[in-house]
């Protein structure tokens, strides 16, 4: 069993029911390389409602596509992983998706309860197959209509027309679209979307984040994997906030960027182009050296000696949590 | 017009095929200045900056560097006036060759002009450290470094041959804020010290504001205003 309670999830005004469809428990993930260990996932916490659109942000390199691809059993063969995250379907037994081993994966759980819009869609792509091709062999598998591809089509901004070409006569933003309609097609209970919007033009990713907005409001979870602060605004009601491995802040997305209380976060938004425009101080820790104590400590202006000693996610007045010995004061009403 | 040093797109038309990306458009940069440059996705923004770098000779129209007109591409054009435009694009992944270290890709247009190498040593070193790099970053080649990590070694790359312009095209986009704000602020301070003319694109409506002396409207095929 494992125990989502003790960690209090943000209270978001947005997202309907209080069950917890993901619950991420303790999940570290690790890699092993020739002269080093990398660290990409630690002591991770998170639970995601149905409804609910939980943007997860930073800066490349802070752990949180790792996290999209352990969520998603498609970890390399050096990761090792601990800790859980447990996917509750409505009908059926809970299922975790850390531990239940890459045959339940294929047939169960990936696709059908979990789908995934990938970062770069090229490679996600069946090079010999059109687009309708590859759409109704997912709709068949998952018992659906194949003439329901149309419409899916019609869904993420394609032109049905344009399912009859092949993968290499799409544009990025056209390929982008059809592995959004093939995540979409099997309607899973969760979708993860790593990126989804890079290299996106404009009203393309609008488009994009509009659907997966959508798709929540439909009673889906979407976890969103963004370096794009201003997308995850948008569209999230909840928004992690994770550095050097780790979820430092989780909070509602109004409450937090409105009063950030990690001094990594508010650091972080203090660098956007409308606030301060200033890039948070110094570097980002080497995964592979991770300081035993808060690994934000060397770029912290409120750092104590205390900080020495990792921090751990405690719950913030108003919901959610931060993990930091000196919380900026929200002054915000509880 | 004044006479300050700019660099100019003077009524230029690009088409492909059929379809005319840039039809008689004219732009004007100064040295000195940050020009944001806006509009719809598919109105010829990148299309421009490739003109303005020389790296694509417009159907019709002129680029012009301080009043000199550049009728070439690429290495056609002398030296001494193709390093006065460097260009920063959107993706560093499909610009840099993964073959080189950063600090080989810094190097790598200086070498290319028969830069001494104790001089391009000195050069890299200081752009290295004026982006960030430290010592462990530069030693690494491409896919060993993070986007940011890569995207500032270009930006370094861009800026040495000390050019006069630079065009930043979506530069920002894939970063996060911080390495975004790290990156203009580096951009922002070789302009104001080298008295250098910047064109930023970007689709982020609040970057543009924030980052621009002026903003350009690029609206569809129709000549913009300068
Ligand atoms: S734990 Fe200490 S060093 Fe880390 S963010 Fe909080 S105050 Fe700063």
């Amino acid at each position: 069993m494992t125990t989502t309670e003790s960690v209090p999830a943000p209270a978001s005004a947005r997202a309907a029911t209080s069950r917890p469809l993901l619950a991420v428990d303790g999940l570290g993930v690790e890699f092993r390389l020739r002269d080093a260990r990398v660290r990409a996932v630690t002591d991770l916490h998170l639970t995601v409602r149905a409804g609910e659109l939980l943007a997860v942000v930073g800066e490349s390199g802070c752990g949180k596509s790792v996290l999209a691809h352990a969520l998603l059993g498609l970890l390399p063969g050096n990761a090792t992983t601990t800790g859980h995250a447990v996917l509750h379907e409505s009908d059926g037994e809970p299922v975790d998706l850390i531990t239940c081993g890459q045959r339940q994966l294929a047939r169960r759980v990936r696709g059908r309860l979990v789908g995934l819009v990938p970062q770069s869609p090229a490679t996600a792509l069946n090079p010999v197959r059109t687009g309708r091709r590859l759409l109704a062999e997912t709709l068949r598998a998952h018992g659906r209509d194949r003439a329901d591809a149309d419409q899916l089509a019609v869904d993420v901004g394609l032109d049905p027309a344009d399912l009859d070409r092949y993968p290499h006569e799409l544009s990025g933003g056209m390929a982008q679209r059809l592995v959004t309609a093939l995540a979409l097609a099997p309607d899973p209970a969760l979708l993860i979307a790593d990126e989804p919007t890079t290299g996106l033009d404009r009203p393309l990713v609008d488009h994009t984040l509009d659907l997966l907005r959508r798709r929540c409001d439909n009673g889906a979870a979407v976890v969103l994997i963004t370096h794009d602060l201003a997308a995850a605004r948008r569209v999230a009601d909840t928004v992690a906030v994770m550095y050097a491995s780790r979820v430092v802040e989780h909070r509602d997305t109004d409450e937090l960027f409105t009063a950030p209380t990690h001094p990594y976060a508010s650091a972080l938004l203090d660098a956007l182009p409308d606030r301060a425009f200033r890039p948070v101080p110094g570097d980002p820790p080497m995964l592979t050296a991770l300081p035993p104590g808060c690994a934000f400590a060397p770029r912290c202006p409120h750092r104590t000696d205390t900080c020495a000693h990792p921090p751990e996610p405690t719950p913030v007045a108003g919901g959610g949590t931060v993990a930091c010995h000196h919380p900026i004061r929200t002054g915000a009403n509880p | 017009m004044t006479s300050t040093p700019h660099l100019l797109a003077d009524e230029v038309t690009v088409g492909y095929g059929r379809q005319v990306v840039l039809d008689r458009v004219t732009v004007r940069i100064d040295r000195g200045e940050t020009v944001g440059l806006r509009g719809p996705s598919g109105c010829g923004k990148s299309t421009l900056v490739r003109v303005l770098a020389l790296l694509h000779q417009p159907d019709q129209g002129r680029v012009s560097i301080d009043g000199t007109a550049v009728s070439a591409v690429r290495y056609a054009v002398p030296v001494a006036l193709r390093t006065r435009v460097a260009a920063l694009f959107q993706s560093p992944r499909a610009a840099a060759d993964p073959r080189l270290s950063l600090t080989d890709l810094i190097a790598e247009p200086l070498r290319a002009t028969r830069t001494p190498e104790a001089a391009v040593r000195e050069r890299v070193t200081e752009l290295a450290d004026l982006v960030g790099l430290t010592a462990d970053l530069r030693s690494r080649r491409p896919h060993a470094v993070s986007d940011g990590q890569l995207q500032r070694a270009c930006l370094a790359r861009a800026l040495v041959h000390r050019p006069d312009y630079l065009l930043c095209d979506e530069a920002t986009a894939m970063l996060d804020a911080s390495t975004q704000a790290h990156v203009a602020a580096v951009i922002r301070d070789y302009q104001l010290a080298q008295q250098a003319g910047v064109l930023v694109i970007s689709h982020d409506q609040t970057l543009l504001e924030r980052w621009s002396d002026r903003i350009v409207d690029l609206a569809g095929t129709a000549p913009a205003r300068t």
